[in-house]
């Protein structure tokens, strides 16, 4: 057992800490996500990211990964936390690009893993329904064949940033008559075709980051699904494996108990900065050691996949756990800032209608309490934290 | 990176897994925590002869020349049995203020006996008046002569009627509070003055209130430098943590798999009750609880040879999870085990009781998580 990283690996650090630095646009330095004003904002760090190579850390070399040991992994995904830079959005990266190099055909690697590295196709995911979310295998939105092509009805929602898609990847029923699981198929749909409109929904926070997708006789060729027809399951589970296990997000909460502290030592309480107030000390001390502990958990996991086994079933623990540590910070975050996070902070949709001259209050008060709010998002999206729990009863437990 | 383990290391665990299995089942641990004596020398002796008492020690005395994973081995593997035969107080604690503190000569004297199973050490640290807190103490080692006089009052000292020798914390210099002004003494139990008091504690195991009247000490039994004690307790209590930690987990293991295997089979309504759902997550949390528990014991383990300032960290960070975890895991496997979880005859509640007591042993939660905030807010400095 050892932890230690070797100079090698420290050299690695220090790379990636530089190109950072000298790398990171200017203009989203100090930016967080819901300042970003629009679709190239999100883009400009991944351009930049695929222009080095860096931008699917876990991809196989073959498919244009890095060929990063699990610990570089570890150690760039810490680096990038530490800079607070923009994340690199999953849907494509780590979402579909997986899906596609383990189940699709050489034609379509070749068509789509180069535009989801050079973030020329930015993906979205069709997965949820009104009627289907923890229950997500009752979907009903059809694909029907129609010769070469399949006929898309349906509707999808809660689809994050949808506005600015140009593929999206749907799970649809080819099979009406088989069992719940066994009629679904993957397919991939180019969001310009006709009969696809997108709708916002607003959150309560303010944001505009999910929305509504239709599909109205949506035509699209069957050489677009991935894996074999009614087969679609398969990589809607391997997927939401993957999914899971970048979700825990342990660098970045790391840095946000450091700002976190940072910000508890300026507030003043009476006499004394609130960091020194007991009860406050004690829930980030309980905060950052259960925080310790999921990162020693992300470790062995790491750990494991590098020794050959996939992202298992701990993955559920490591949702669950990194969660319930992200809304904990942002409810600390917002206990500590007391009035100053009252104030509404314009989001970057909202500019044109909403002034934002004057911002009241310390810079690390902005957005605070909305940042809380949807931060209540994270237990309920990737399978509720309830759904990973039956997972871990059914799959771990043997219950 | 890597969670590993050598072959040294499997062995070593499946060594003490076998003795564990083979001569530990519940009904023999049940009926040695009621005999007088409270341990089984015939135990302590098969120990021995594994090499167990030897791990942590150099081989030049002996040992086995093992480290912190050696011994994380082992506790873990001894907490799966609940095993009460003084392997913390003698080897952890005993050892690790010889190994940390002893002059050779100490060394040569203790280590090879504590090897052989001839030599028993029991902590006296708590003092009535203490709680958590490693330096109040109001043990007095006055000088006299070439030597000390010790005086004063140590609490539940666990392994003490077992011991032959005590590890004392005594106050030199200073104020009773003071971190400046403890001295550590290696006390024979045979000594004029010592009187030992002695009961069994709730967990199963055996503890002596001790009093020391007017103890007269060389030189010699100093361990470590005089009125500069302190860091040296510390040291040596956040190794023992480390210890317990493990200790802890072996314990959680086998009560969560113990509740799941009896919710596949107790039926209620007609069917199992482990088909429930409020149960199913709440063994999942129990399952959490360990996992997190097992992770935080690997983080302290591997730190207990860095700075000062981080291994104190680890060690209150894992004290905070395997405390919290020990109680809900305890409490939880009683409440699914329902009625049947609150008697003596299952094993259940004699784990939940000894996982109760290690929260309190060296500090429980409240404690370390306040000593972990203050060594938190430290880092402004930085």
């Amino acid at each position: 057992m050892d932890v230690s990283f070797s100079p090698a690996e420290e050299a690695f650090r220090h790379e990636v800490r530089s190109f950072i630095a000298e790398n990171y646009p200017k203009h989203l330095r100090g930016k967080s996500r819901g300042e970003f004003g629009g679709r190239e904002d999100f883009l400009a760090w991944h351009r930049i990211l695929a222009d080095k190579g860096w931008v699917a850390p876990a991809w196989p070399t073959q498919y244009g990964g890095p060929g990063w040991t699990s610990t570089q992994r570890y150690i760039f995904a810490e680096e990038c936390a530490r800079a607070e830079t923009a994340i690199i959005l999953p849907f494509g990266v780590n979402m579909v690009g997986p899906v596609i190099y383990t189940f699709g055909t050489e034609e379509q690697k070749k068509e789509h893993l180069p535009k989801i590295l050079s973030g020329e196709v930015w993906w979205c995911q069709g997965y949820s329904e009104p009627g289907a979310g923890s229950d997500l295998a009752s979907l009903k939105t059809t694909a029907v064949r129609d010769g070469d092509h399949y006929i898309i009805n349906g509707q999808k929602t809660w689809t994050t940033l949808a506005q600015f898609a140009d593929w999206i990847f749907v799970l649809a029923r080819t099979d009406k008559n088989a069992k719940q699981q066994e009629g679904i198929s993957f397919i991939l749909v180019d969001m310009k075709t006709p009969g696809v409109t997108v709708r916002p929904i607003i959150t309560m926070d303010g944001a505009h980051e999910v929305n509504e997708v239709w599909f109205e006789d949506v035509r699209v060729p069957v050489t677009n699904r991935i894996g074999e027809e009614n087969k679609g399951w398969t990589c809607a589970k391997f997927l939401l494996s993957h999914e899971r296990a970048g979700i825990a997000g342990v660098a970045r909460s790391k840095r946000g108990v450091q700002r976190l502290k940072d910000l508890a030592r300026a507030e003043r309480d009476g006499e004394n900065p609130l960091i020194a107030d007991p009860d406050f000390a004690r829930g980030v001390a309980e905060l950052e050691i259960d925080l310790t502990a999921l990162e020693y958990t992300e470790l062995r996991t790491l750990a494991g996949e590098a020794a050959g086994k996939g992202p298992g079933l701990e993955s559920s623990i490591l949702k669950i756990k990194g969660t319930d540590i992200q809304q904990r910070l942002t409810e600390l975050t917002l206990d500590a800032v007391a009035y100053y996070g009252m104030p509404y902070r314009p989001y970057g949709h909202e500019l044109e209608t909403l002034t934002n001259e004057y911002v009241p209050g310390p810079d690390y008060s902005h957005g605070a309490a909305q940042s809380y709010f949807l931060t209540r998002r994270v237990a309920i999206y990737g399978g509720s934290n309830e759904i990973q729990r039956n997972i871990i009863a059914k799959m771990v437990l043997g219950l | 990176m890597d969670f590993s383990f050598t072959e040294e290391q499997t062995l070593l665990r499946n060594s003490v897994n076998k003795f564990v299995a083979g001569q530990y089942d519940f009904d023999k641990r049940r009926a040695l925590i009621k005999t007088e004596a409270g341990w089984s020398k015939a135990n302590w002796q098969a120990i021995a002869e594994l090499g167990l008492l030897g791990a942590p020690f150099a081989e030049e005395h002996g040992g086995l020349g093992g480290g912190p994973v050696e011994t994380m081995i082992i506790m873990e593997e001894l907490g799966r049995g609940l095993v009460v035969e003084p392997y913390l107080p003698t080897v952890v604690l005993g050892g690790g203020f010889l190994r940390h503190g002893g002059t050779a000569a100490h060394k040569l004297e203790h280590i090879p006996a504590i090897v052989e199973g001839q030599r028993v050490i029991a902590f006296a640290y708590a003092e009535p008046q203490g709680r958590y807190n490693l330096a109040d103490v109001a043990v007095s080692a006055k000088k006299s002569g070439s030597g000390f006089t010790i005086s004063g009052h140590k609490a539940v000292v666990i392994a003490g009627p077992q011991a032959d020798h005590f590890v004392v914390t005594a106050r030199t210099a200073g104020g009773q509070r003071d971190a400046k002004g403890i001295s550590v003494f290696l006390v024979p139990k045979s000594a004029k003055g010592v009187a030992t008091r002695d009961y069994p504690t709730v967990d199963g195991l055996r503890a002596s209130d001790v009093t020391f009247e007017n103890v007269a000490v060389g030189a010699e039994s100093l361990l470590g430098e005089a009125d500069h004690g302190l860091p040296l307790v510390e040291r040596v209590v956040d190794e023992a943590i480390a210890a317990i930690s493990a200790e802890a987990v072996g314990a959680m293991k086998v009560l969560n798999d113990t509740t799941v295997e009896y919710c596949k089979t107790r039926k209620q309504f007609g069917v199992p009750i482990g088909k429930f759902q409020v149960l199913q997550h709440r063994m999942v949390d129990m399952f959490m609880n360990y996992e997190q528990s097992v992770s935080i014991t690997y983080m302290v383990t591997l730190k207990l040879d860095e700075s000062d300032h981080e291994r104190k960290k680890a060690a209150s960070a894992a004290k905070v999870q395997i405390g919290k975890a020990g109680r809900f895991i305890g409490q939880q496997a009683v409440q699914l085990h329902g009625g049947m979880g609150m008697t003596d005859e299952l094993n259940v509640g004699h784990y939940f009781k000894r996982l109760t007591m290690i929260d309190t042993m060296f500090g429980n939660v409240d404690h370390h998580l306040k000593r972990y905030a203050a060594l938190s807010d430290d880092a402004k400095a930085a």
